[in-house]
């Protein structure tokens, strides 16, 4: 993991200092409302519904158990003893006091930690494949190219007042699960197909809320030594040119879809080629200093097998039930990747209590080289288990309440905190989750179901990612009501696509039946071992829309 | 000119976020003409007349710049069991609290007091 230098620990602790400066201003009645607003939110300060939302950044989801435990402490001693994973593999607290905010960065300054860039128009934490450096189908770890955007970007005084918010995602292997394409640039390593050298295939322009766009490819062969020189040049084009006057319009995607992608890759060549590339581009001691911190940790010599674990599947299949569904190979042989599910049925999707925080912690300390990750999905991750651990982590994990065996599945549902914490939603999203996960709560069923991926958010924000679920549902005000637009083939993938309105809105009770209906045609036309989104591919929208069209409805 | 915000539909109520805290508080009426913050909706004043929702205004306005609360703004009620409740169920989440969390919030009595026995 990457460890802060004193130029990291020394930017970290001086933004405590300027933000604690900040809040005693404010009670002070020194600074309005309207001065405060952008500084509070320039250091993760939300207000929302009930209180203030403190939002504290996860670089590319990787934690380790001194820093989950002192969030732990932190929900408990601040807030009201929980707290939320987001699709930005961010923490938000839902309670902090203003008066403490200060405290609380401190603490997390003491564990490398801070809530900087975690909102306003700049670059948001960077995001990264949550099996990075564990993935069999991994080319490169995604890891120090994230850390090195991270620093680079930190602060950077040419892009911290961009038209609008920006969003950099990477990943280093075949499968995404990054949804690199829905990020403002989009990062995959990849192998050059003639010299072999891994460069960098770049995507820009993709994003979800208002206007959902999947990013274009513009360059597919950058050397990785030009890494930030070519960012910069892309920053440097949409800072310039995209939209200032109306909020909706100002996001990169915009840009890049009213010139097109090739014009804006044409403008970006053209600024990448005037720039001075070796005085942006990082120095290659400073790469190789990043990745070293992400080397391959000491992986003990193991059979691929381990006795112990089968002995255990063999005579518990609950246990064999949740290794079969929430672990992953590992690129070294007797171990896995363990994903702890945050969706035990009937939650609120993402929330972990500060003594699950700790039962985490501890297990990632004790089994996992001291590593963990969180991922978009809302899930966290496991990296480094040997296979004869997973007994053990797996009672320790039900003892928690953390053993569901959910993953991929349709009750693993990414939701945000909609209405009933968040100040821009204009429906719930919580309830629906739940109300969906009880009604397909069965193991036998989300068996028979697979993998499937319903994803709901509370406002055209879509914080929870509903335009690339397979089934996404978008919570909306109708007539003084909340509604409910269920949408259909949406994918968060290497094949990314935007999912299609199935049909009119519906009310909340009636979700669960409409989801009901789209699994029954599902589950009828399937072609052997074929998932529901390949059906949905193949059939496409009608079966489904004729079935949804049938859902009994409330009198208008 | 700026054009000045319509107001919302009467009867009304006022409600914010405490500065320090974040918590929703409610004009009520304290003493024989002032008015003051409380954490508890039954306590909110209701505004059934345009005098009575530009006091309240006013009172947004003062304690605005007086840096007490940040986004105070008035909410249409209906009068339920003769308390005040808003019609628009994004403000009666903030007079209760998260919906999945019925152990959390106004409606867990944070920050309310206790009705006096007897």
């Amino acid at each position: 993991m990457y460890r802060y230098d004193e130029f990291d620990e020394r930017f970290v602790r001086e933004r405590v200092a300027q933000f604690a400066d900040q809040v005693a201003r404010r009670l002070d009645g020194s600074l309005s409302e309207d001065e405060f607003k952008p500084l509070r939110l320039k250091n993760g300060v939300y207000l929302q519904l009930h209180a203030y939302m403190l939002r504290i950044a996860v670089p590319y989801g990787t934690l380790n158990a001194r820093q989950l435990r002192q969030l732990a402490l932190i929900g408990e001693r601040y807030d009201r003893g929980y707290g939320h994973f987001t699709t930005r593999t961010n923490l938000q607290f839902n309670w902090p006091k203003l008066r403490d905010i200060p405290a609380i960065l401190g603490l997390l300054a003491d564990v490398e930690m801070h809530c900087i860039q975690t909102s306003g128009n700049c670059i948001r934490n960077v995001t990264a494949d949550h099996f990075a450096g564990v993935a069999r189908d991994e080319i490169e770890d995604p890891r120090p190219t994230a850390e090195l955007i991270r620093q680079w970007s930190s602060g950077h005084p040419e892009f911290s007042y961009l038209p609008r918010k920006f969003k950099i995602a990477v990943t280093g292997a075949e499968e995404d699960r990054a949804v690199t394409r829905a990020h403002d640039i989009g990062l995959r390593l990849r192998r050059h197909p003639d010299t072999q050298e891994i460069c960098y295939e770049v995507s820009v322009g993709g994003g979800l809320g208002r206007t959902p766009m999947i990013g274009k490819v513009v360059r597919d062969d950058l050397p990785k030594k030009d890494l930030l020189a070519y960012l910069e040049a892309i920053l440097r084009v949409y800072n310039l040119e995209g939209r200032r006057d109306n909020k909706y319009k100002a996001r990169v995607k915009i840009l890049v879809h009213e010139i097109g992608a090739e014009e804006f890759a044409r403008r970006v060549e053209a600024e990448f080629a005037q720039l001075d590339g070796p005085s942006i581009n990082a120095d290659p001691e400073e790469v190789a200093r990043i990745a070293a911190y992400f080397a391959p940790p000491a992986y003990e010599t193991l059979p691929a097998v381990s006795n112990t674990l089968e002995a255990a599947k063999a005579c518990n299949p609950v246990f064999a039930r949740w290794v079969e569904v929430n672990t992953t190979a590992h690129k070294v042989p007797g171990y896995t990747a363990v994903t702890i599910s945050l969706k035990p049925v009937g939650q609120a999707p993402g929330d972990a209590t500060s003594a699950q925080m700790r039962t985490v912690a501890d297990l990632a300390e004790r089994y996992s080289l001291d590593e963990l990750r969180v991922t978009h999905a809302q899930n966290l991750v496991l990296p480094h288990v040997r296979l004869r651990d997973l007994p053990a982590i797996w009672q320790k994990l039900g003892e928690a309440g953390l053993a569901e065996a959910n993953i991929g599945l349709v009750t693993d549902i990414i939701s945000c905190p909609g209405l009933d914490y968040c100040a821009l939603a204009t429906a719930r999203s919580i309830p629906i989750a739940q109300a969906i996960q009880q009604r397909f709560a069965d193991a036998q069923r989300q068996r028979e179901i697979g993998p499937l991926g319903i994803k709901i958010s509370g406002c055209i924000n879509a914080c929870g990612h509903h335009h690339v679920g397979h089934i996404g549902i978008l919570g909306l005000e109708k007539r003084g009501i909340e509604s409910y637009q269920i949408t259909l083939g949406g994918d968060a993938g290497e094949n990314a696509a935007i999912g299609e309105i199935l049909g009119p809105g519906l009310a909340a009770e009636e979700v669960p039946a409409a989801i009901e209906r789209i699994v029954a045609v599902y589950l009828a036309e399937r072609l052997e071992a074929e998932s529901f989104i390949d059906a949905v591919r193949r059939l496409g929208l009608a079966p489904f829309k004729a079935a949804f069209q049938e859902v009994p409805r409330a009198a208008a | 000119m700026a054009a000045v915000a319509k107001r919302v539909p009467l009867p009304a109520i006022l409600l914010a976020n405490d500065l320090l805290d974040g918590d929703v508080v409610f004009a009520a009426a304290a003493g024989p003409d002032g008015l003051a913050w409380t954490r508890d909706p039954a306590q909110a004043l209701v505004a059934s007349d345009d005098a009575a929702a530009e006091r309240l205004e006013a009172f947004a306005a003062a304690e605005l710049r007086g840096n007490t609360v940040v986004d105070a703004y008035l909410v249409e009620v209906g009068l339920e069991g003769g308390r005040p409740v808003p019609r628009h169920f994004r403000e009666r989440f903030k007079t209760l609290g998260p919906s999945n969390r019925p152990d959390l919030g106004k409606q867990a009595g944070e920050g309310i007091a206790p009705a006096p026995k007897g």
